[in-house]
């Protein structure tokens, strides 16, 4: 079975700066990558690739088989298969919980009304949040508001889901409800691509753990390498992060 | 029938109000009309195309260092020179509705572009459609920002209306120095039009001010 995204000599640079130098990776269906790496080695711009937010000067990427590095490709096909959230959630403050998650299921995939809510309420169950249905964003915590995105995100039905530091804004507390959220997706076999400083909970839920340095992959491996790792360099990340 | 108020005679009472009757509709085709292409001017202002954004770039800077006076004139006596058939109501039309254009285009810009960068990607991940994107994600955002700039421009467009009175256009200010031909009173006449002009942009500079402050407690 062809992986769900494949990166092959990816090369990206913002002006005069190299910031992905020839990244080569596979996520296959129903893995849990983390992407891990100190800030600036290129980590959420392998990430914006892949939904194509941003354009690669040389190399393939593929995602659930839709060439993403050819310029003529489909976004909207691309962009219905990917889910993606960020660390500033970036709801919609003048729509409500439910009108943010059923947008686009109504718009891009024509929904129904009474399907959409029904819809909206599926996804705000497995993040935990049915009563929040009618809120606006700006009455819910940031922990809320991540998880709606999330969502948000699922809603679409997406084949794979991206994370980009989804809690680097929020407290341990509103860290852990979101975390948690994640790691039900992964338990019931999403496939994941996730940017994490939280290297314990890397090490909890991810099968496969990318370590980037400098816009090349320096280390990969199984979870274990958080743990044992084999470079100085992977050593001396995890001996501050875990 | 009171044969004169503040010193004015029916007739000339009636004129005027004919005069400001011709004021507010310059200053609604201004809005409207200038509007309409204004929001064409704001989204070409901000269009992938760098040809679009680069023509629209010189109507405004053309439209905003040229005097409205000297574009009436433009209009209403450089155009016949070409064989166009240019009636003074026509000139003005056209000219309030490029001025308008220009500034409410540069207006809504700044209203577009101030809705946060991330907003227009969560959009695009969400694998909505360009016109998807602005009308449901960008456009009722920018919507309640350009409110307040929006109604105080209006003030501007009433006020520069008077400008037509220099190419003939019956408006309240050339109703003004006619009477004042007749009668010899300016002090009295141009006061009770400047009198005229307050009451019809006041409410506007009021509203503006009030939803500025509404906007600013919403925004908190
Ligand atoms: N749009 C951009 N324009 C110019 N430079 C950029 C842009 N986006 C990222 N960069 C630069 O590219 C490099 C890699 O950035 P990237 O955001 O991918 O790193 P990261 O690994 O996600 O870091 P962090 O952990 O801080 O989020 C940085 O040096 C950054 O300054
Ligand atoms: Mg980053």
């Amino acid at each position: 079975m062809s992986p769900i995204v494949s990166f092959r000599d990816v090369h990206k640079s913002f002006g005069a700066v190299p910031v992905l130098k020839g990244l080569s990776f596979e996520v296959q269906k129903g893995e849990v990558v983390a992407l891990i790496g100190r800030s600036g080695s290129g980590k959420s711009t392998a990430l914006r690739c892949v939904d194509r937010l941003e354009t690669v000067d040389k190399g393939e990427i593929i995602v659930c088989g839709h060439r993403v590095s050819d310029p003529k490709i489909e976004l909207r096909k691309l962009r219905q298969d990917v889910g993606i959230v960020f660390q500033s959630y970036n709801l919609f403050p003048h729509l409500t919980v439910e009108q943010n998650i059923t947008l686009a299921p109504r718009w891009v995939k024509k929904a129904d009304k009474a399907s959409a809510r029904a819809l909206a309420q599926e996804v705000l169950a497995q993040v935990g949040l049915s009563e929040k249905i009618d809120a606006y964003p700006e009455q819910l915590s940031g922990g809320q508001q991540q998880r709606v995105a999330i969502a948000r995100s699922l809603a679409m039905r997406p084949q794979v889901m991206l994370f980009d530091e989804v809690t680097s804004a929020l407290d341990p507390q509103l860290t852990e409800e979101v975390l948690k959220v994640i790691e039900e997706l992964a338990r019931q076999g999403m496939t994941m691509l996730l940017v994490t400083h939280e290297m314990a909970f890397a090490a909890r839920i991810a099968d496969r753990v990318i370590f980037m340095h400098e816009g090349l992959i320096h280390e990969t491996g199984s979870r274990d390498i958080l743990r044992n790792p084999n470079t100085p360099e992977l050593k001396s990340f995890v001996g501050v992060g875990l | 029938m009171i044969p004169s108020l503040l010193g004015i005679s029916p007739a000339h009472w009636a004129a005027l109000l004919a005069g400001l009757k011709w004021t507010v509709f310059l200053s609604a085709v201004g809005f409207l009309a200038g509007g309409l292409v204004g929001f064409a001017v704001a989204l070409s202002r901000i269009s992938d195309s760098l040809i679009i954004r680069g023509l629209a770039a010189v109507y405004v800077n053309l439209i905003q260092g040229t005097p409205l006076l000297v574009l009436m004139f433009v209009l209403y006596f450089g155009l016949p020179v070409f064989g166009f058939d240019m009636p003074p109501l026509a000139a003005a039309c056209i000219a309030m509705t490029l001025f308008s254009a220009a500034y409410l285009g540069e207006i809504w810009r700044g209203c577009l572009q101030s809705v946060p960068r991330t907003q227009w990607e969560a959009a695009d991940c969400l694998a909505l459609a360009r016109w998807e994107r602005m009308l449901l994600v960008i456009l009722p955002q920018a919507l309640r920002i350009a409110v307040p700039p929006t109604v105080g421009f209006m003030v501007q467009i009433v006020k520069n209306t008077s400008v037509a009175s220099v190419i003939g256009m019956a408006e309240m200010t050339y109703i003004g120095k006619l009477i004042n031909n007749a009668t010899f009173q300016p002090f009295r006449i141009y006061l009770i039009i400047a009198g005229l002009y307050f009451l019809l942009c006041y409410p506007l500079s009021w509203l503006s001010r009030r939803l500025e402050r509404k906007l600013n407690v919403a925004h908190r």
